[in-house]
């Protein structure tokens, strides 16, 4: 293909010289789509970027301790400010390490540009030292991949990439550079002004679509709003459109576990999360409605629970920027293809255009109904006052939330992988979208320790709390180090009940009991770790330490591992069990027999 | 709204994609990542100034399953069109084959006599084999590949599926 054709004649002026090295061209075309930072780790087939990086100021580079964290760093440093986040690693190894990061990306489309380094082009294919076919294991963990073989392909590549990461449903895209492209003399274009040549996905709702969407919501009796991740990858004015969207007609709002945030927690009209771990009321609304708008989620295994029971009776409304999300799960009645903003912008207009009277009786019964089951207190837990008692994990989560709100500071919570990732989704209040960074799709343990480093690289004055468990920070632990480098003052908060819980909570409910393999046998001392990472490290044992180590945590201006020492026998509940509907969530310890009537069909199930 | 009493169809998918290295596998690692079938694909280039290639999949499922296999292959980033065939009217799939028949006798001039039938060619023959050419709808390859199985069937090359809309539309 003619690649030079469909970008438009540079700039004069803005041509630099043609002995410019390839390093230098890619980092030009960097600054030119705004590139502030980059998380990586060089090694000997991106040494010509290194170099190049050393001899200018315009990027900053933030060394991690593992590919893998750089790729969650580069997460992390796009979800909490909606850029795209960039990465640079070696070739072989230094990919590989990276493709955990990338499918997490992909999975909970984040927008990340991903430069690997690749051994020189005569030598690909002849398994060279610390070769590997980057863009063959890359292909389906990335939105895209490009190997770039000509120079002259080199800045036009770049720019397409940022394009095909930020556009339509955001994703993760690998650039494979081999070293003699890197080192040999490059032409550089800037940014093309001409419409992508295959790429261009559908952002303007159909406006038929808008119009009956909003006269069944307004025709519904027991209608909910269903607001997933995408209502906040579509920025903030997304979420103020959906609070607006949610007042007017006086709906239900729950949140997936990626939409936290894009609707106020203190907001009468929340219901709460949905799904495996969400609350009663919000399953049990989305169970029993009439109409449900679903904008920006996918229909997900953990949020919708045995398919063919998943609200039944409902008429559904599917607003998604990603056409392949409609109909793959769940058969949908109005189908909306665009962008959030631009979806839920249509529709707020056309609520107030359309002159269908809600039926307001019936839409009191509902809140009647849906107050009924908030009576329920599905979150309630029993926390013994008395200043040695053992402290419950939610109860932790909830003294963290009162203690972060009382400080005043903006505050950015991440998580890892299991138990403690869902009692913070559950006890801590996401106000703002962009807050709350997880790894939801590829639940990924250690997502979070550098999910945070991104977050505190991108907001310096921020409070950023990683909300851990004991077994998931082992798994990126190295970063502390890189904390200490660049004096990220990430607060490190683990929930250590000496389990890897969610494991252990499943054997419990589905496996007899039988605690196989999910002992975290040997720990290490975080508190000494903390201080060997040049952190400081603090413990409570029991309750009654428990505020003075978050007020601590919270007022020292430097990275902290507080080790929280919770009830290691706690589970988490509301529980969906696997394969059941959501009507048949288990509330608490005192329903956990149910699990036992799980079907061998709901055991196979993840 | 989807039909969603599971019944299987097939579906004839003809996808213009970029002529770039790895795009082929983008398709393939597309179905097998998703656990979709492939009956049949091919892939050649038709515009060669354009550097345009052309996919044709012949695959099968449910409704929802073939709405979907739609859908993801338009969201890869180097596909200009997807176009189902199959649903949007008339058309027309056809393939080629190569066929060896190594028999003597009176199976020979059998086997001669039905590629005349089938409006195969000669396209090599020595005294003991014949390679016939046939073009034609899939169907009509598969049964002269049975016909010719008791003939002395040896060898079998085909093309998979070229396809077309009837009619002045194009995809």
């Amino acid at each position: 293909m003619n690649a030079v054709s469909q970008t438009t004649d540079p700039v004069p002026g803005t041509q630099i010289s043609a002995s410019a090295s390839g390093a230098e061209v890619l980092l030009r075309a960097l600054t030119d789509q705004g590139v502030e930072v980059i998380f990586g780790y060089p090694g000997g087939a991106v040494l010509p970027i290194y170099d190049a990086l050393f001899q200018q100021n315009a990027i900053r580079h933030i060394l991690v301790r593992h590919e893998q964290a750089a790729v969650h760093a580069a997460e992390g440093y796009a979800r909490s400010t909606g850029k795209v986040g960039v990465v640079l690693v070696t070739s072989g190894p230094g990919a590989t390490n990276a493709v955990t990061g990338l499918l997490d990306a992909l999975m909970d489309s984040v927008p990340l540009v991903c430069l690997t380094g690749q051994v020189p082009t005569h030598l690909i294919g002849n398994d060279a030292f610390q070769e590997a076919d980057t863009t063959g294991i890359t292909r389906p963990a990335t939105k895209h991949n490009y190997l770039v073989k000509r120079s002259d392909d080199l800045a036009r590549t770049v720019h397409d990439a940022f394009y095909v990461a930020r556009s339509g449903r955001p994703g993760p895209v690998v650039i494979d550079l081999p070293k003699d492209i890197l080192i040999a003399p490059a032409p550089y274009l800037p940014p093309s002004t001409q419409p992508h040549r295959s790429y261009r996905p559908v952002t303007t709702p159909d406006r038929a679509a808008i119009r009956a969407a909003v006269r069944a919501l307004k025709a519904a009796r027991r209608p909910v709003v269903y607001a997933g991740g995408g209502v906040i990858n579509a920025g903030p004015r997304a979420s103020h459109l959906l609070a607006e969207l949610v007042r007017m007609g006086d709906l239900p709002c729950t949140n997936t576990l990626m939409g936290l945030g894009a609707f106020p927690a203190s907001d009468p009209h929340f219901i709460g999360m949905l799904g495996m771990h969400g609350t009663y009321e919000a399953n049990l609304a989305m169970h029993g409605c009439d109409v449900m708008l679903n904008i920006g989620a996918r229909f997900d295994d953990r949020v919708t629970g045995r398919l063919n029971a998943f609200s039944p009776d409902s008429f559904k409304i599917h607003a998604d920027i990603d056409p392949s999300n409609i109909n793959k799960n769940v058969a949908v009645d109005i189908p909306i293809v665009g962008d959030a903003a631009a979806i839920l912008a249509a529709l707020v207009e056309a609520w107030r255009e359309d002159d269908t009277r809600q039926d307001r009786d019936a839409l009191a019964a509902w809140w009647r109904q849906i107050g009924g089951w908030r009576d329920i207190k599905c979150l309630r837990f029993t926390q013994d006052m008395s200043p040695g008692a053992v402290i419950k994990p939610q109860y932790a989560v909830q003294r963290l939330n009162d203690l972060c709100r009382e400080s005043g500071r903006d505050t950015f919570i991440t998580t890892e992988v299991g138990q403690h990732q869902m009692w913070a989704a559950q006890y801590f209040n996401f106000e703002k979208p962009n807050h709350w960074l997880t790894s939801g799709g590829l639940g990924t343990m250690g997502y979070g320790l550098p999910a945070g480093m991104g977050v505190q690289v991108a907001h310096p004055d921020a409070l950023v709390i990683d909300i851990a468990g004991e077994a998931s920070i082992l798994m990126n632990i190295q970063e502390m180090g890189t904390l200490a480098q660049y004096r990220l003052p990430v607060k490190i908060f683990i929930l250590n009940n000496q389990y890897m819980g969610m494991v252990r909570q499943w054997q419990e409910l589905l496996h007899g009991s039988r605690y196989s393999e999910s002992y975290s046998a040997a720990l290490p001392d975080f508190v000494r770790l903390a201080e060997s990472f040049h952190a400081t490290g603090l413990r409570a044992r029991n309750l009654g330490e428990l505020d003075g180590v978050i007020r601590e945590m919270l007022a020292i201006d430097g990275p902290v591992i507080a080790d929280i020492a919770v009830d290691q026998k706690e589970n988490c509940f509301p529980m969906i069990p696997s394969g059941a509907a959501h009507n048949e969530m288990i509330l608490g310890p005192e329903h956990s027999g149910r699990a036992a009537s799980i079907t061998d069909e709901g055991m196979m199930l993840v | 709204m989807p039909v969603q009493d599971g019944s299987f169809r097939t579906a004839t998918i003809s996808v213009l994609v970029d002529d770039e290295s790895g795009v082929l596998a983008r398709v393939i690692g597309l179905f097998a990542g998703r656990g979709y079938n492939i009956d049949s694909l091919t892939v050649a280039r038709v515009d060669q100034a354009r550097g345009i290639s052309r996919i044709n999949i012949a695959t099968s499922g449910t409704e929802m399953v073939i709405d979907q296999i739609k859908a993801q292959l338009c969201r890869l980033v180097p596909v200009h069109r997807v176009a189902d065939l199959t649903k949007q009217g008339p058309h027309v799939a056809r393939e080629m084959a190569l066929v060896k028949v190594v028999a003597e006798g009176e199976l020979r001039v059998e086997s001669l006599r039905i590629a005349d039938a089938f409006r195969a060619r000669v396209v090599d023959t020595t005294t003991g084999s014949f390679v016939f050419e046939l073009t034609g709808a899939i169907d009509k390859i598969d049964a002269f590949v049975d016909l010719m199985r008791p003939l002395g069937l040896a060898e079998v090359s085909r093309t998979g599926i070229a396809a077309i809309a009837r009619g002045a539309d194009t995809i």
